[in-house]
């Protein structure tokens, strides 16, 4: 992978709120990621995990305050951010195969009417390997288990060779194989100096594999290294009822998960 | 080879050959789009839509053309904009659209004395009313339409099947909407001669619903879509030139007629292949359930 200069990200006193919302999804949101840094992004269901990342791709308008990368308003960056959502809303009879959905990737960096070429089909073969789907380049998307789409997904992320990875929950309801590969991007990202901010319910794995630690319900409870921001005071703050201290751990509890959020800005 | 060439020796039926095989063509790679982002019923609308705009032309004494042209695009660019706001349904705002310009362009047409003919020939096609101006015309229509969807195939493919991607690389995915809607347009007015306003609907939608059984990719959808609306419209033509038919129904039929076909037959995708396969396991599961002493 090319190394560009990374990305930081700055995220200032945003809010969002959801048409006819009572109260904002969430409210005076700031914090800023340096180059390279690896953030988990922990809460309750419901807490704006999902609408946090929504905001930061530009699929939910922000009603105050404002993004920076580079210092840059967000709009700018096409190229830089990539976004594998929790769960896919595409067409999986559309006729595409895993190999047409990575090279979508690519588009970003070909802009209007350039054809992909022998570097991107390069890239493309590279990043199915990466996520151990190589064999699977000429199956149609419907074929293939839950994993095995989550990883190709994955793939088209790496594809766009963005400096900021979102992910949101990739750990969530995926097979152990899937889970390793995951696991194992992530390692590899950090060597590239790629930002990374993923959100997870796993504490254990927010706690070992990230460097910093967002805890969020509707605002921000804490941020920081994980030692510092997973104390049980913040947990019981974050979590609420659904956290409870049990011989001197912390249980959480996520059952519930809140009805499904609509995306505003679509129009069907 | 008498029956095949025979027709071919009438300059309408040349004309007409090249004008049905160019606008198969046409309709069935567009119709890709139509099929794949369920739009079948939109670009029935739209057809329908258009006929006031060719009842004016022709009342003014214009060209047919230019007014359909005119029509299609604000209809395209209307049903988008109804669509946004979202306070009624696509489907009824389309409904209510299609019957109020059918029957505006119907009352147009009927003031003139000879609208029986006129209005057959627009709702079903003229195929044999083709000029050479009217061959180059659709010949230019079709390819501008067909360069507009090959330079924007990547863009238009991300807009049609990840709308979450489309955002995230900042596509203009309601202005490729948009585009989508008047190059419809741009096809239901190519096809007035050959298949008719009633019937471009079939032949967007058709050939290009048979491609989709018969293939696994985009690419290969678009051209199977094309053969078959190419060969579509030849057999259709030799049909309604031997058995005395209108020319759009006979093409329509044609298609039709493939359709089953595939849906029957298609390599894994069809019903019989199903229905094998649902007696070959059935036949294997009785056999593993004899209970082995």
């Amino acid at each position: 992978m090319a190394v560009r200069s990374p990305a930081h990200l700055q995220v200032n006193d945003v809010s969002v709120t959801y048409n006819h919302a009572a109260r904002p999804a969430l409210e005076h949101v700031t914090f800023g990621v340096p180059e390279g840094m690896r953030v988990a992004v922990v809460g309750p269901n419901g807490a704006g995990k999902s609408t946090l990342f929504k905001a930061l791709v530009g699929l939910l308008p922000i009603q105050r305050g404002e993004i920076l990368i580079h210092g840059v308003a967000f709009g700018a960056h096409q190229e830089c951010v990539a976004y594998v959502p929790q769960r896919e809303q595409v067409d999986w009879r559309f006729p595409v195969n895993v190999q047409d959905v990575v090279m979508m990737g690519r588009y970003g960096a070909l802009g209007w009417f350039k054809q992909p070429g022998k570097h991107d089909r390069a890239i493309v073969a590279r990043c199915l390997e990466q996520m151990g789907i190589a064999p699977l380049a000429a199956r149609s998307i419907d074929e293939l288990s839950g994993g095995q789409q989550q990883r190709v997904f994955l793939a088209r992320a790496l594809a766009q060779e963005p400096h900021i990875l979102l992910m949101d929950e990739p750990f969530t309801g995926v097979d152990t194989t899937t889970q390793a590969a995951t696991l194992a991007l992530l390692d590899e990202l950090k060597t590239q100096r790629v930002t990374l901010i993923v959100s997870t319910h796993d504490l254990n794995l927010a706690a070992t594999h990230f460097d910093r630690v967002l805890l969020l319900n509707h605002r921000v409870i804490a941020y920081g290294a994980p030692a510092q921001t997973l104390t049980s005071e913040n947990l019981l703050r974050a979590f609420g009822a659904r956290a409870v201290l049990i011989e001197n751990k912390i249980v959480v509890d996520e059952c519930c998960p809140p009805e499904e959020e609509r995306i505003e800005s679509e129009s069907e | 080879m008498n029956v095949l060439t025979e027709p071919l020796l009438y300059g309408f039926m040349q004309r007409g050959m090249l004008a049905a095989v160019m606008v198969g063509i046409l309709c069935a790679v567009v119709g890709c789009y139509v099929v794949l982002r369920g739009m079948a019923y939109l670009g029935d609308a739209m057809a329908h839509a258009i006929l006031p705009g060719i009842a004016i032309a022709y009342l003014l004494k214009g060209e047919i053309l230019v007014g359909a042209l005119a029509a299609g695009i604000v209809v395209a660019l209307g049903i988008g904009f109804l669509t946004r706001r979202g306070t009624i349904k696509e489907d009824t705002a389309i409904g209510i659209l299609f019957a109020a310009t059918l029957s505006l362009g119907v009352a147009l047409i009927s003031t003139i004395k000879t609208y029986a003919l006129d209005l057959t020939h627009i709702l079903f096609g003229n195929v044999l009313g083709v000029s050479e101006t009217d061959l180059a015309v659709i010949a230019l229509l079709s390819a501008g339409v067909l360069l507009v969807i090959i330079l924007l195939y990547k863009e238009l493919l991300v807009v049609s099947f990840d709308a979450v991607l489309a955002a995230t690389l900042r596509l203009p995915t309601e202005l490729l909407k948009h585009l989508l809607l008047i190059l419809i347009a741009i096809v239901v007015v190519v096809s007035l001669q050959t298949v008719g306003v009633g019937l471009v609907a079939a032949m967007l939608v058709t050939p290009a619903a048979t491609a989709y059984l018969l293939t696994r990719r985009l690419p290969s959808m678009m051209l199977v879509a094309a053969l078959l609306g190419a060969a579509a419209s030849v057999i259709g033509l030799y049909l309604s030139y031997y058995l005395n038919i209108v020319s759009g129904a006979a093409i329509v039929l044609t298609a039709t007629g493939f359709f089953f076909l595939a849906y029957l037959f298609a390599p894994a995708r069809g019903l019989v292949w199903h229905l094998q396969a649902r007696r070959k396991h059935a036949a294997r599961a009785s056999d593993a359930a004899v209970p082995s002493e």
